[in-house]
């Protein structure tokens, strides 16, 4: 596949300079307009990144030169095309550190990964009376698959709540792991938080009672170091278009002991081995889980992403980003009537915050008048939400490509809000 | 999506911040006629209108009292205070109307000559289409006043 890095050089050291982020910020030709007469500002990167030229070339790439089925021909372009699409699945593999090619399966992002293990290991190993734990803090991806399984089978969610400053009640998630618990899913990064939640505790807790645990990485993996040994997790989720790739590709990894016990979860090619009207016989994984033909362009869009990320390096990423989030959370702290939400100790680039004065849809309307893009509402996660006693919050969420000088235009626009509304 | 107006606040001008700031008709009514409740799940924006109908000569009652409840933005909350204060007094047909003309100003269509003075005030939610996405904050109250239309004429107009 193609190896294109962009502008930064493949050989990280020391921390991010303002000289980096200049270069980095050419990959991303998005970056370079104006919005509403004003440069934009772009701090929606929660929801979803940007791209970098690398992905969008590696995209184009395979429409221009290799469009082909994968795995079917005998044909040059077919063997490119899956050569290319393989590709990206040994880099995500070395990405997360997985011990197997094999176990990393492609979906079409977090939602789906999250589904496939609930509709398939929850199908074959839950029963009535059973437990599944998840945080305070989840998205509504890892809430709503348990709770239709929970009415299908009749498994319990039972739900870790969390402090004030949005840190999980360690002690209360061990008072839940019991003889009833089946499976641990938990976010590893809060969308509307910022939290970074002690997922190595949480498997090592689980784990001492023989419970397996899934990790929502979604919101993790495009911002911190991921090692699924190192976590000791046991299936890990995350999507494309979060980590600088295309929409509709995601991963699902998964133990591969695991995974050969679980039955397929879509049926259709590419997924069975043998077929007669008696019986079919499933392929092996990640095959038995990639019914259809899959997202191609999207899988080595991803590969690209992920080298990508490796060229700037994931510690530095994670450096610079959490010395941004700091910058933005005191600057924010100095302006009367903003209230930060999540405030725990070990966050990442979020700066999820309620006004007094204003509702978030109109601070977005304002911002966005200023170049300046947040997301405003629940973030699909209206728990959270319910847990502060806030409608919704405006949520400005970091990446590298962000600057101190992004985060002070964000505090000006705020001010502009309180100038209309206070 | 277009650019905003060149004076990119223009959306909080003096009447939208008044009905914002000072909401009209928001105490709950006893005894309503007609009650609906509309909800946004994308940004949980929600619009509850109550309405009381008097005897009118004829065949039409009128709205007699009117409460307009909203959470959210600024723009349901004036759009909410606006409608409330607009529907007083109004046959149900002329609510209907009214309703149908408001829409009619918020999706770009053109308006009949007498729109202008119909809407009145609301005039000044005509800015809100220059924010497509604010658009469906400005219609929910509204949504709410169609629902209970519907509903009412499905049970039959009460007093006759």
């Amino acid at each position: 596949m193609t190896a294109a890095t962009g502008n930064v050089h493949a050989s990280p050291s020391g921390p991010l300079t303002g000289d980096d982020v200049a270069r980095i910020r050419q990959d991303f030709p998005v970056l370079d307009q104006l919005i509403n007469g004003k440069p934009l500002v772009y701090l929606d990167n929660a929801a979803t990144t940007q791209k970098p030229r690398p992905v969008i070339d590696a995209i184009s790439n395979y429409y221009l030169h290799n469009n082909s089925n994968v795995h079917r021909g005998v044909h040059t372009l077919s063997q490119r095309a899956t050569d290319d699409y393989e590709a990206g699945r040994e880099a995500v593999r070395r990405f997360i550190n997985a011990p197997s090619a094999d176990e990393i399966i492609y979906v079409r992002g977090t939602t789906e990964g999250l589904n496939l293990v609930a509709s398939s290991y929850g199908r074959k190993f839950f029963s009535a009376g059973d437990e599944v734990i998840i945080t305070g803090m989840e998205h509504h991806s890892n809430i709503v698959p348990w709770q239709i399984l929970g009415k299908e089978i009749g498994i319990r969610l039972r739900v870790i709540p969390f402090s004030n400053q949005g840190e999980l009640l360690m002690d209360e998630y061990e008072s839940m792991l019991n003889e009833h618990t089946r499976l641990v899913s938990v976010v590893h990064q809060s969308n509307a938080l910022g939290t970074i939640n002690p997922v190595t505790s949480i498997v090592e807790l689980a784990h001492a009672r023989g419970i397996p645990v899934m990790i929502d990485a979604a919101q993790s993996i495009p911002h911190l170091p991921v090692d699924v040994q190192a976590m000791g997790a046991d299936f890990l989720t995350f999507s494309g278009h979060k980590m600088y790739g295309p929409t509709g590709i995601g991963v699902l990894w998964g133990r591969a002991d695991l995974l050969n016990e679980m039955p397929p979860y879509q049926s259709g090619g590419e997924m069975i081995r043998s077929v007669t009207y008696d019986e079919t016989i499933y392929n092996v994984i990640p095959h038995k889980f990639e019914a259809g033909t899959p997202d191609i362009a999207g899988a080595i869009g991803l590969g690209a992403a992920v080298e990508y990320l490796e060229a700037i390096g994931m510690d530095r990423i994670a450096a610079y980003e959490q010395a941004l989030m700091r910058y933005g959370a005191e600057r924010l702290a100095e302006i009367e009537g903003v209230r930060l939400i999540g405030t725990a100790e070990n966050r990442g680039g979020i700066l999820s915050f309620y006004m007094e004065c204003a509702h978030a849809h109109d601070i977005g309307t304002i911002l966005d008048a200023q170049g300046i893009a947040v997301r405003t509402g629940h973030h699909c996660a209206q728990p959270v939400m319910a847990r502060y006693e806030v409608p919704a919050t405006v949520r400005a969420s970091l990446s590298f490509y962000n600057t101190t000088e992004e985060i002070d235009a964000l505090i000006e626009g705020i001010d502009r809000v309180i100038e209309v509304f206070g | 999506m277009a650019s905003l107006p060149d004076n990119p606040d223009a959306l909080y001008g003096d009447v939208i911040m008044d009905h914002y700031r000072s909401p009209r008709h928001r105490a709950p009514l006893v005894n309503a006629d007609i009650e609906a409740e509309e909800f946004n799940p994308f940004c949980g924006d929600r619009a509850t209108l109550q309405l009381r109908l008097g005897h009118a000569d004829g065949t039409s009652a009128s709205i007699q009292d009117v409460s307009a409840l909203a959470e959210g933005c600024s723009i349901i909350q004036a759009s909410a205070s606006l409608l409330a204060d607009n529907l007083q007094g109004r046959t149900l047909e002329q609510a209907a109307d009214l309703s149908q003309l408001f829409r009619d100003l918020m999706q770009g269509k053109p308006l009949p000559a007498v729109a202008l003075s119909e809407l009145g005030d609301l005039e000044a939610l005509e800015v809100v289409r220059q924010y497509p996405v604010r658009i469906k904050c400005a219609l929910l109250p509204w949504v709410a006043l169609e629902e209970g239309l519907r509903r009412l004429n499905r049970r039959g107009t009460p007093g006759g």
